[in-house]
């Protein structure tokens, strides 16, 4: 860990119109550090991740990223080529749909590979090479390099696409419900695999969930969002084992127990 | 100097979902623990004996009050430490050996006890290998090593939770009923792995409702029930 943090969001707030997305939310991420946003749908935690990345325009209020160089960018005011060379290499975004976030016509090997070559790498062999050895770690047997990743089965292609972010190496990593829609076996190994990689890579992720079971696991810190705002904050045991907010007392007693 | 100091303390919960009911918990909380030392938090079940332990550990906020902490030469107070800190406390200082296990699906018990010295840095070979005298010692049969622990007994689960909570040399070590599903012989060997811990200069904060344990390994008991919310019923 480092003594600094990597991102600073500072009054992020997001109108559609006239339509409240996110209001005033401010927060510090530090390297290796998972947050995770809750809340149910329509409360705010897409519209807030969007902004994050930069994906949309804030109405106010600003994000600040610590680039490699360890200058800080408030991330709406770079360049295009600015922006576009910080979600290639340094920042991942891990879609729930995987279509959205891979080339489907393309083989799996070529996913992967595409990343690398975004940031320079020419060389065919060692693209093949660091491809294979990105598809084992998410466990996609090696004679699959060549398929496209539409003849793969869902748990596949999100493992695929989790390949294709990590493989530059990326110091930050978005993403959105990681594991809706994937049946419970599915869901669990690809939680172990995220909750391994991140540890391993000492990765900093913001992870957008309505499952409070992912947010416990993957996270050490998680914030709980209400109509756009968020209600409740900290660590991510001390929220779940004694929430204060009445919202979030309803979302954790509202846990299914198996 | 001391370990741990527990200063003031006060927890209530309220129960939003249930009208806003307040349950008052526990007031006034004042005792310490020092190095080389086991405390028992002694009283009968809902005096706040968990929830105490809870709070030290950072689990549950607190309405008022100081849960001091020696971290790294530096006395700091959890009580009021941001989320980053108290992961800070719980690399490096304050251990738990929780009542029960939260499993990960396919982590296998080997990882589940090597981890928290994997996070501090300690090479995976070498964690492991810690982890796997501590196993042995507790008589978890080696072919369970590799498995992840989901489909255990309660008992063999316990054993995975003390052993992770025992594998750090952390100076303060919060214990909630280690020996509560253990036959006798593992119940001493978690009496003497205490014993270890008390001689390595170790503040030990426990609850032990198993009377024969809990003279065995308490230098101090302290009545939980003092702590009782005086509330204008």
């Amino acid at each position: 860990m480092t003594d600094q943090p990597l991102l600073r969001v500072e009054n992020l707030t997001k109108y559609y119109g006239s339509r409240l997305g996110c209001a005033d939310v401010s927060f510090e991420l530090w390297p290796g550090e998972v947050l995770a946003i809750v809340g149910e749908s329509g409360s705010g935690k897409t519209t807030l991740l969007n902004s994050l990345s930069a994906t949309l325009e804030p109405s106010a209020g600003r994000t600040l990223y610590r680039m490699r160089d360890g200058e800080w960018r408030n991330i709406y005011e770079l360049s295009e080529a600015e922006r576009r060379f910080l979600v290639r290499t340094d920042w991942g975004f891990v879609h729930q749909n995987p279509a959205d976030g891979l080339r489907m016509t393309v083989s799996a090997g070529a996913n992967v590979g595409e990343r690398l070559m975004a940031v320079g790498d020419r060389h065919y062999g060692h693209i093949r090479e660091t491809a294979l050895d990105w598809l084992g770690r998410v466990e996609i047997a090696a004679d699959r390099i060549d398929d496209q990743p539409r003849a793969f089965s869902g748990g596949m292609r999100q493992r695929l696409q989790i390949a294709r972010n990590l493989v530059t190496g990326p110091r930050l990593v978005f993403m959105d419900e990681p594991t809706g829609g994937l049946d419970v076996s599915v869901q669990a190994r690809l939680l172990d695999l995220l909750r391994g990689l991140v540890g391993e890579l000492g990765l900093a992720a913001v992870v957008v969930t309505h499952d409070l079971a992912v947010a416990r696991l993957l996270s050490h810190r998680m914030m709980v969002m209400k109509d756009g705002h968020v209600i409740e904050a900290g660590l991510t045991d001390r929220v779940l084992d004694d929430p204060r907010e009445p919202y979030t007392q309803l979302l954790v007693s509202s846990i299914l127990q198996v | 100097m001391t370990a741990l100091s527990v200063r003031n303390l006060a927890k209530t919960f309220t129960m939003h979902l249930r009208d806003g009911v307040i349950l008052p918990v526990v007031e006034n909380v004042n005792f310490e623990v020092q190095p080389g030392e086991c405390v028992v938090l002694g009283g009968p079940s809902g005096a706040g004996k968990s929830s105490i332990l809870k709070m030290v550990y950072g689990n549950y906020g607190v309405d008022a009050g100081a849960i001091v902490i020696q971290h790294h030469g530096e006395a700091v107070d959890l009580a009021t430490a941001d989320p980053r800190t108290v992961l800070t406390l719980r690399r490096d200082s304050i251990g738990y050996v929780s009542q029960f296990l939260r499993t990960v699906p396919r982590v296998s018990a080997l990882d589940v006890v090597a981890e928290p010295l994997v996070i501090r840095g300690v090479d995976k070979a070498e964690a492991q290998a810690r982890a796997k005298e501590l196993l042995a010692r507790l008589n978890l049969p080696e072919r369970l090593w590799s498995l992840p622990p989901a489909t255990f007994s309660g008992g063999e689960q316990q054993r995975v939770n003390i052993a992770r909570g025992f594998i750090t040399d952390h100076p303060v070590l919060l214990l909630d009923e280690p020996t509560a599903s253990l036959d006798a012989t593992n119940r001493s060997v978690v009496v003497a792995m205490i014993a270890e811990k008390k001689a390595d200069g170790v503040a030990l904060l426990g609850i032990f409702h198993d009377e024969d344990v809990r003279v065995q390994v308490a230098d101090r008991i302290v009545d939980v029930t003092e702590f009782a919310p005086k509330v204008a019923a």
